[in-house]
């Protein structure tokens, strides 16, 4: 999904040097289908499975989705945008654990504490992945796998090779901040909500946004322009993992406790809700809104494997990486269309 | 062609000494191996015009990447109105006011075109947010003033090369720069937006405002250019007036020849006789047609011929050169070697059927620089030096060091990697792996650019030799005198399409230019691509 | 993995003269090679020293043993790697395999071998026609198959662990030869078998001339897309072998939990080995040694009773240190 330029015929130019043809109506149609395709599949999947089996259009049911699925949406939120800048968090998953942990051993200070405290560590560890990247020029991939295993290290040495989990104070303003709602939607959902919102303006209508775009498109001619390449994609990385802090740290007021053996694995699906919302691997190119469809989605398809009951919960694995197959291919045969001149 | 528009003078730079606003005292660059820059010094004047001529290897691109804070001098020191000053990076030298176009359009892709002029000034508006509006409004109007006509949200991919270049000139100019380096401008641009350019140019020196003007287009550099500076080897040669040196005069300060020499037996090294060309043709090709690329090319290669392919950049030479090679996909097209009809198009089969490109881009596509000088020339013939899937070292051994010989590739053993070559080297390298499939068709695309002066006159006089020996040899180059010199017979190409063929007495520079020049109306039925070069 | 327009340029003829030896121990280029050697040699050196019961034969068999599968996982990852790409399902390919197995055993050993190593195979194919075929990030395919892989085995199994019976594979797991466990051979002969592949066969050269340059490899008329394929299969394949080795020593055939993070062992194993990602070159000794050094400060950090965490720790270091040596330098 491409929101680097909005979709609105141009207006022909009536003198020479006349522009190539503006895109053919197939070339508009594959691009239309690659920007919200997902949000179309996500709609045709909602209603479709309403009908089969009502107890999925129920509002309760509705409540249990999203709050299961805001904590993905927060991590994939902060994904989203190092992706775009052509790279990758894989240590979200650890450091999603670690703000938990942190978060459930601070609260006993005070909500306050058990809100920083984590985003301090987490956006540390963010930073120490940025400045790794950036200005030790090592690839992505292996700083932030590096991470991983530090994390999830830490987090274990910080709770006894991971048997102690502590709990959140009952009837502390932290657990309210995880475990209560407004109109049924629980406050993560919120939360989530409004970074999403945050996050889209940032993208769309800062200059930091466009730096994203810029160095994932060309980081040389994001360099020759004068752009501050490096220290944006410091920011980046510590966004990213302030955001995955955060939402570990919602999660531990949720569940009441930090519980150490959550997040195993998060950093690919908030990979494949990002690559299923639109945005490109490849970097340059994505959406903010995009992502969110993807982690719907991959929410919605959980649900109604467990809905289904009789099937094997096993299918549900089966089932997203079918569907992360289907997806990426069609939206690689949709580029090649789009950008094929 | 138009006759020339008067291009007005700066009231200050005529009769008076102007102060330098951008100076390079003593300046050195050194890499491993190589003395780039050489205690050059060089001033460039308000409102001045200033050419920087030299051969490939001399220094220019080093010197722009020294003045616009891409690399930091080893020695000496930069000074803007008289001022020290030291970039760190790229982002402080605009900031100083020095903007930058450069040959390969160093734009992201895949923004839009407004968003690429803005990028990293964007418009806000009162709540601290990029104002859309008012960015669109504004690039319409800077594009306007360029005589371009773009919907500024297009994204940029979708422009033809020489509308980017335009693009990419309008945002230096729009960043309020008082220097404006330009490398290699017009090299593809069409006649009709070089004319745009030099108005451009003609605007800013009125603002007062210095241009530095790298290019190897002699026409150009008399046409607007009112002083001349010259690298040879890193080293600062001469710095003058042009109106005081005749075109044979500056060539042969840029070649460090002779003047006599350089006009008795040409600027290149390829022999003045030309070759035996073969009555029947050993490679033809028909109606070559490739989606918004290339439209009904058909061309014959014969064999001692060397045939020159020329054109602006854009024009679809390259592309014609991996058609041939089976490298580019086609929609429609035949290629016939030596009578036979290829049945697919591959690179391996063409490969097989005797046919061998030299591409363009030797770093993106030639060399593989982890492997070794003998692994990389072997490449393509691994296949026929193995046995039974399992690799003949004594039979690469023996091909390698013919080859290293014949082609006097310098390297400390074959074992070397080939990534720590020079250019010129690496270029012998590749060479190599073409020339031991033993092929009937050889297609080189630029195979001296960006090689110093000795190689390039060493693979100047193996062409001439490959040819004298029977090869078919197709030469790409965008150095006219190479091509003018190199070629005995030249196919121009425009658009993706055939536009001229040249031969005999006609392999001219003038009327070279003439052909790349002409522009005849598009038929109503082709693809309209001419005047957006395809991609 | 981008190409900097702002590299320096290589001119100049000068070929690099070899400087005097200790010179070398300052060459970066020289850690990324050799580092892990001296590494492996250090880590051996201060268990001689430091740590009872180290340096006997029961030792060293039972870390030869924990690493054997590894290994030969890591051999395969190496290859990927080596076409600048990653193949994150093979621990859902182990897994897979170990399905497969009980419910072919009533054929015989052979069939079922054969059946768990097609499925490998097949998996390997899958990853390779989406990368080579389609174009996808080997990330994103291999993804793919990482989630639906483990998803399909479960399936299969129904979620449940089997025991396994069979006398045969049993042995396989358990057996040794001249006092030298069976796995820990086959380990090994499948180590020399790829380096001999990469060395001296077309093919591996091939490889790593595909992952060296790959527009550079398909003009100079290489089947790119059939090596690629090849070395996911043969990835593939080699996670199935080591899905098999793992099951037969367990005696169970556990789909749920076998092969977990299995690909961060063997991506680990390969970059602290000193492959480089973005492609290019394979180092079989290289990566060997590296899953031996990753194997053997688990191994000491264990025996001196520190927990988990500090091993975890440890090796992110590692891996990191490791990158570090091998990044390209920019010279400004």
């Amino acid at each position: 999904m491409n929101e680097t330029e909005p979709v609105t015929a141009a207006p022909a130019p009536p003198e020479a040097p006349a522009p190539r043809p503006e895109r053919t109506g197939r070339q508009r149609a594959a691009e239309l289908l690659q920007r919200q395709g997902v949000l179309a599949v996500l709609l045709a999947v909602v209603i479709a499975a309403s009908f089969v089996y009502p107890t999925f259009a129920s509002l309760d049911n509705a409540r249990g989705v999203t709050i299961q699925a805001s904590f993905l949406a927060v991590v994939a939120l902060g994904m989203t945008m190092v992706i775009i800048t052509g790279g990758i968090d894989l240590s979200v998953g650890s450091v999603f654990a670690l703000g938990g942990v942190l978060a459930a051993w601070a609260s006993q200070h005070g909500f306050l504490a058990a809100l920083l405290l984590p985003l301090l560590v987490c956006g540390g560890i963010g930073l120490l992945n940025g400045l790794l990247i950036a200005r030790g020029n090592m690839a992505p991939f292996i700083v932030t796998l590096a991470t991983l295993l530090g994390a999830r290290g830490l987090l274990l040495a910080l709770t006894d090779e991971g048997a102690t989990t502590r709990l959140v104070p009952e009837d502390s303003a932290f657990g309210e901040l995880g475990q209560g709602s407004v109109w049924g939607f629980g406050h993560p959902v919120l939360i989530a909500l409004v970074l999403f919102g945050a996050g889209g303006l940032v993208l769309q209508r800062t200059s930091f946004g466009q730096t994203l775009f810029a160095v994932g498109g060309s980081s040389d001619a994001a360099t020759l322009m004068g752009l501050p390449v490096a220290r944006t994609k410091i920011l980046v990385y510590t966004l990213s993992g302030l955001l995955a802090g955060l939402a570990g740290a919602l999660n531990a007021a949720r569940l009441s406790s930090g519980v150490t053996i959550v997040g195993v694995g998060m950093e690919l699906d908030a990979i494949s809700a990002v690559v299923i919302g639109g945005t490109l691997l490849v970097g340059g190119a994505g959406s903010i809104s995009g992502t969110l469809w993807g982690v719907l989605l991959l929410a919605v398809i959980q649900n109604l494997i467990n809905q289904i009951g009789s099937l094997n919960s096993s299918y549900q694995s089966v089932v997203s990486g079918g569907f992360l197959i289907v997806v990426v291919v069609a939206q690689r045969y949709l580029a090649r269309s789009r950008t094929s001149t | 062609m138009a006759p020339p528009e008067a291009i007005p003078q700066a009231p200050e730079a005529a009769g008076r000494t102007a102060s330098a606003v951008l100076e390079a005292r003593s300046v050195s660059k050194r890499f491993p191996g190589v003395v780039a820059l050489d205690d050059v010094t060089f001033s460039l004047r308000a409102g001045e015009t200033h050419a920087l001529v030299g051969e490939n290897g001399a220094g220019k691109s080093t010197l722009i990447k020294v003045l616009t804070g891409v690399y930091r001098p080893d020695g000496g020191e930069l000074r803007m109105t008289g001022e020290p000053v030291r970039f760190a990076r790229p982002a402080e030298a605009q900031h100083a006011g020095i903007s930058t176009i450069y040959q390969e359009v160093n734009l992201v892709p895949l923004m839009s075109v407004a968003r690429n002029i803005f990028l990293g000034r964007e418009p806000r508006n009162r709540f601290g947010l990029i104002d859309f509006a008012r960015m669109h409004r504004e690039t319409g109007e800077l594009l306007d003033g360029f005589g371009v006509r773009v919907d500024p949200r297009r994204p940029l991919h979708t422009l033809g090369v020489g509308t980017q270049q335009m693009v990419a000139l309008a945002r230096a100019v729009s960043v309020n720069a008082q220097v404006v380096i330009m490398d290699e401008p017009t090299s593809s641009l069409e006649p009709r937006e070089v004319e745009t350019l030099f108005r451009v140019i003609g605007r800013l020196r009125g603002q007062g405002i210095a241009v530095l003007y790298v290019s190897h287009r002699m026409d150009e550099l008399y046409r607007i250019c009112d002083r001349v500076t010259v690298l040879r080897d890193g080293r600062h040669i001469h710095t003058g007036a042009l109106a005081d040196l005749d075109r044979m005069q500056l060539v042969s300060m840029m070649l460090g020849r002779d003047l006599s020499d350089v006009r008795r037996s040409g600027v290149t090294s390829f022999a003045a006789e030309g070759h035996e060309a073969a009555r029947a043709p050993v490679l033809t090709a028909t109606g070559l047609s490739s989606r918004l690329q290339l439209h009904g090319i058909s061309v014959s290669l014969y064999a001692g011929e060397v045939l020159g392919l020329g054109g602006l950049l854009g024009s679809g030479r390259s592309e014609t050169a991996k058609a041939l090679s089976g490298a580019l996909p086609l929609d429609a097209g035949e290629l016939t070697v030596d009578g036979t009809t290829l049945k697919r198009l591959t690179p391996a089969a063409a490969i097989r059927a005797g046919i061998s490109l030299l591409p363009e881009d030797r770093k993106a596509e030639g060399i593989v620089p982890g492997l070794s000088v003998r692994e990389n020339i072997v490449l393509a013939a691994m296949p026929r030096l193995s046995r039974a899937g399992v690799v003949s070292r004594a039979k690469q051994d023996r091909i390698v060091d013919i080859f290293m010989e014949r082609l006097r590739i310098k390297a400390s053993s074959p074992e070397q990697k080939v990534g720590e070559l020079s250019g010129g080297n690496q270029q012998k390298v590749l060479l190599a792996r073409w020339l031991c499939l033993e092929p009937k068709v050889l297609l080189l695309d630029e195979p001296t650019r960006g090689i110093d002066v000795g190689a390039k006159a060493e693979v100047q006089s193996l062409i001439d030799d490959l040819a004298r020996e029977g090869l078919a040899v197709l030469l790409i180059s965008s150095d006219i005198e190479e091509l003018i010199e190199g070629a005995d017979r030249i196919v121009v190409l425009r658009g993706g399409a055939v536009a001229g063929e040249l031969s005999g007495d006609d392999v001219a520079e003038d009327r070279l230019l003439e052909v790349l020049a002409d522009h005849a109306p598009e038929p109503a039925d082709r693809a309209p691509a001419t005047q957006e070069d395809p991609r | 993995m981008t190409r900097t327009a702002v590299a320096p340029p290589t001119k100049g003829d000068t070929p690099r003269k070899s400087a005097g030896p200790l010179a070398r121990l300052r060459d970066p280029a020289w850690y990324q090679t050799y580092g892990v050697y001296m590494a492996v040699a250090v880590v051996l050196l201060f268990n001689a020293l430091f740590t009872d019961h180290f340096m006997t034969a029961d030792n060293f068999r039972t870390q030869l043993v924990q690493v054997a599968p590894i290994v030969i996982v890591a051999l395969g990852m190496a290859l990927v790697i080596g076409t600048e790409g990653v193949d994150l399902s093979v621990g859902s390919t182990m897994a897979l395999a170990a399905a497969f197995l009980p419910l072919y055993l009533g054929y015989g050993l052979v069939p079922a071998l054969v059946v768990a190593l097609l499925a490998g195979a097949v998996v390997g194919a899958v990853n390779g026609a989406l990368v080579s075929l389609v174009g996808l990030q080997p990330i994103v395919a291999t993804l793919a198959l990482f989630v639906g892989g483990r998803g399909l085995a479960l399936v299969m199994a129904d979620g449940q662990l089997k025991q396994i019976v069979n006398p045969d594979l049993l042995s396989l797991g358990t057996g040794s030869v001249l006092g030298i466990p069976l796995v820990v051979w086959i380990a090994g002969v499948l180590a020399a078998a790829v380096a001999f592949l990469v060395q001296r066969t077309t093919f591996g050269r091939q490889v790593v001339a595909v992952g060296g340059n790959r527009s550079a490899a398909a003009l100079a008329g290489l089947p790119v897309k059939r090596i690629l394929i090849g070395v996911y299969v043969i990835c593939g394949v080699l996670a199935a072998l080591a899905g098999i080795l793992a099951t037969a020593r367990l005696t169970a055939s556990d789909p749920s939990s076998l092969g977990t993070l299995m690909e961060l062992s063997a991506i680990t194993a390969v970059v602290v080995g000193g492959t480089p990602l973005d492609g290019g070159s394979v180092r079989v000794l290289g990566t060997v040694a590296g899953a031996l050094l990753m194997q053997l400060l688990r191994a000491t950090l264990v025996k001196h009773d520190l927990p988990d965490s500090t091993a975890q720790i440890a090796q992110a270091a590692i891996i990191i240190a490791a990158v570090y040596v091998a990044r390209e330098r920019r010279s400004r």
